[in-house]
């Protein structure tokens, strides 16, 4: 049984607003939310002595950089290049670094800029395999893999395209009461339906939109987050897993399915008794690959799942309750702390948004880097409510 | 089997278009596949220890992680298990050219191989994947129906240079080669095939009186007479085939410069000469319409790849034109037109009369030159002689030099 992570919180989530496009730079994203963590925290840069960073258009840089850039000498400090699954592996490594005592107070952060070019760029020299084996057909990002996965696992569990738009249409519900969401207009299934083709079967509203912003959060110790009067979040369980499945020729699980069971053995909860859950959603189908992998359903019956609840704040399993990536927007690799942040807010009661009455125990999921045909990062996190 | 379709002609008003190439960025290591697909070969890295198959490229194997990594063919066959078709680009190139359809294929050799979907492949199906070279000149895979295949896959047409409806220039039509050549691609369908002719008032027009053939002056000797042709059929011209050579059968010590002057001109210098003022024109149709200029082929030898001492100047002629071949490749491929290299053994035809066989009959070297085009290889060692010439240099450069000796 892997140790606890008792005394370690995660407390202060801060949202740098997204935008679709943006003339300034990563540093700018990250330095903002850094400067957000100390105002929230109330606290000064020199005492924050741990740095975690995730960032895709950080180069030249990386979070060495960072430390000179921003004037500031932590004694513990990571780079997290893992997309999607950073903001759940950001939080695990820093809850280690404060048990331990290597760190006292550790900024996570992770952001983004977009430039009106800048995400071509980024597609053309994601990966050595992408630069070998996908870019050159030209597939541009994620959308040729997801179009193929949910191909298959349409093909293959009969899940239809209404399912997916019914998350969709969820997300956005909550999307229109989260001030930082970029899209304000409410989605219908028919909207969904007959939107412009983009992959097939992905249309317009299946796909997540590129954007810049930036989200932070602060890991302490229970105490420390009590001495400076923040509320904070009890972490519970964690989990991450690389390139699982390998021999899988179609990627339809995910390194939840190998490793959920340690995650709520360490947790002592189940699936069953989360109060919501805030998943990787890139695309509908990872929605629905995580739903089963982190057992909320049996493998293939996402269908019915999607088809028996309702994912609103209000419903069933309230699910991405900030809007999620498909209705916020992806502002890079803060795509995976924005499922992070907003649990912590659910948990603490400083929602945004739209709150889940009392929401005790939440699930956070992360999911990325599509290096050639699938994502090979995954991770989940149970918070509980102090 | 369905045929390709003639190309309308294209509407004068318009503007031309830009040559465009999609991706052409590789790792080291994926080289390697251009490599074999630029012969016509799909090889996939092999380990040496464990034997399993592995893609994309890696620098150790996946299973065992030894180095020992070779390059071997696989026979491509496997299962599509899923496709979408792909509505949109970041790239210029394949802006111009969706929607694109992409299939992900689990092949019998073992790894997914994500690829160009051929228009009839549909999933789940069997499918057989092959590595092309693309327009960029860097290999590419498609998966392909296991039925016939029909060759009017846009897709395909990208990566191929099938020579029906498309013009041709001969550059020395009075050679057996080149007449073999005409009879030859005007069975493919050819459009307007051009027979270079350099001494027009040698030869009675009835020896080259070929359906769908003309005669055209050209001496590649001459820089006057290579640009007045230029100036008159450049603009039409979809493929060009230098064939024109000259061949003595001398060692450097037999004659004087004279001998090795005369072949630099017409199998070096002719080719540049060629080069010059064709390049452009070529280069500038290679994105037009559905039949744009599309190659360029050169008829070398396989001794330009190790001297033959017997047939020294020839040899070195050779050589160089190959070097200036290389040259010509790196300009045409900013436009993706491709050029093709052509490595025979000794030719069975007026230059070889003394040379015992085995000879290449020139109808199996035309035969085999519309393959190339038809089949988008890059290299061709066309033969028997040609082969095993290649498969020794390939083994040791060293140990074929001394072979070459006394032949």
């Amino acid at each position: 049984m892997r140790a606890a992570y008792d005394g370690v919180v995660i407390a202060a989530p801060v949202t740098i607003p997204y935008v679709r496009y943006s003339t300034r730079d990563a540093h700018w994203f990250l330095g903002r939310a850094l400067a957000a963590l100390i105002k929230r925290a109330g606290i000064k840069k020199d005492q924050l002595d741990g740095l975690c960073v995730s960032s895709f258009t950080l180069f030249p840089d990386t979070g060495v950089g960072l430390t000179q850039h921003f004037g500031l000498s932590p004694r513990w400090l990571d780079h997290l290049p893992m997309g999607g699954a950073s903001g759940v592996v950001a939080l695990r490594r820093a809850a280690r670094a404060v048990q331990a005592g290597d760190a006292a107070i550790v900024a996570c952060i992770a952001g983004d800029t977009n430039h009106v070019d800048s995400f071509r760029q980024n597609l053309a020299n994601f990966s050595r395999f992408a630069r070998d084996a996908v870019y050159p057909l030209g597939a541009g990002g994620p959308n040729m893999s997801f179009a193929l996965l949910t191909s298959h696992y349409m093909r293959q569990y009969g899940i239809e395209a209404r399912d997916f738009g019914k998350l969709c249409v969820a997300q956005r519900d909550n999307a229109l009461k989260f001030p930082h969401a970029l899209f304000k207009k409410p989605l219908t299934l028919d909207e969904y339906l007959n939107a412009r083709p983009v992959a097939d079967p992905l249309k317009l509203f299946d796909c997540v939109m590129p954007c810049a912003g930036a989200e932070g959060f602060l890991v302490m110790s229970e105490e420390r987050a009590k001495n400076l009067g923040l509320p904070f979040a009890r972490i519970l369980g964690t989990i991450e897993r690389h390139n699982a499945f390998p021999d899988d020729p179609m990627q339809l699980r995910g390194g939840w399915a190998l490793d959920r069971d340690d995650l709520y053995a360490q947790a002592g909860a189940g699936a069953a008794d989360m109060d919501f859950a805030q998943v990787y959603d890139d695309y509908p189908v990872i929605n629905v690959l995580q739903l089963e992998d982190l057992g909320f359903c049996e493998k293939g019956a996402g269908a019915d799942f999607v088809r028996g609840n309702s994912f609103t704040v209000g419903g069933s399993l309230p699910l991405n309750t900030s809007g999620g990536q498909l209705s916020v927007g992806q502002a890079g690799a803060a795509g995976g702390y924005l499922g992070m942040t907003e649990a912590v807010r659910q948990l603490t009661g400083e929602t945004l948004g739209a709150r889940v009455e009392n929401a005790r125990l939440g699930l956070v999921s992360g999911f990325g880097m599509i290096n050639y045909d699938r994502g090979l990062c995954s991770g989940a996190a149970v918070l509980g409510r102090a | 089997m369905s045929e390709l379709q003639e190309p309308k002609p294209r509407n004068p008003v318009r503007a031309l278009r830009r040559p465009t190439l999609p991706p052409g960025g590789r790792s080291r290591a994926a080289l390697r596949l251009t490599a074999a697909a630029a012969e016509g070969r799909f090889e996939l890295q092999h380990c040496f220890e464990c034997a399993t198959v592995q893609y994309p490229p890696r620098a150790v194997c996946v299973n065992c992680l030894s180095h020992r990594l070779e390059w071997r063919e696989v026979s491509g066959a496997g299962d599509l298990i899923a496709d979408t078709k792909l509505h949109h680009s970041n790239e210029l190139y394949y802006r111009e050219r969706v929607p694109l359809r992409l299939g992900t294929v689990k092949l019998d050799a073992g790894p997914v191989a994500l690829a160009h979907l051929h228009r009839d492949c549909a999933a789940p199906s069997r499918v057989t994947v092959r590595a092309h070279l693309d327009k960029s000149g860097q290999a590419v895979l498609i998966a392909l129906p296991e039925d016939p295949v029909d060759r009017n896959d846009s897709m395909l047409r990208e990566m191929t240079s099938d020579p029906k409806f498309r013009n041709v220039l001969i550059t020395d039509g009075k050679s057996a080669v080149g007449q073999a050549l005409a009879k030859a691609l005007v069975e493919a369908g050819a459009g307007i095939v051009w027979l270079g002719v350099a001494e027009p008032w040698k030869q009675g027009a009835e020896a080259l009186a070929l359906p769908q053939t003309e005669r055209v002056p050209l001496d590649l000797t001459d820089e006057k007479s290579v640009r007045d042709l230029a100036g008159v059929i450049g603009g039409k011209v979809d493929i060009l085939i230098n064939t024109a050579e000259l061949h003595h059968n001398h060692t450097i010590a037999d004659r004087g410069t004279e001998t090795a002057r005369a072949e630099m001109e017409v199998n070096y210098l002719g080719l540049m000469r060629l080069a010059q003022a064709f390049g452009p024109a070529m280069r500038a149709r290679a994105a037009e319409g559905a039949a744009p200029a599309t190659a360029w082929v050169n008829l070398l030898s396989i001794y330009a790849l190790s001297a033959l001492p017997s047939h020294g100047t020839f040899s070195a002629s050779k050589a160089a034109a190959l070097a200036l071949s290389q040259n010509l490749r790196s300009d045409m491929r900013r436009a993706g037109i491709r050029v093709v290299n052509v490595f025979p053994g000794p030719i069975d035809d007026e230059w070889n009369q003394l040379v015992p066989p085995p000879k290449l009959a020139p109808s199996a070297l035309a035969k085999a030159i519309v393959a190339a085009l038809r089949d988008g290889v890059e290299d061709v060692y066309p033969g028997d002689v040609a082969q095993d010439v290649m498969t020794r240099f390939r083994e040791s450069q060293k140990v074929l030099e001394r072979e070459l000796w006394d032949q």
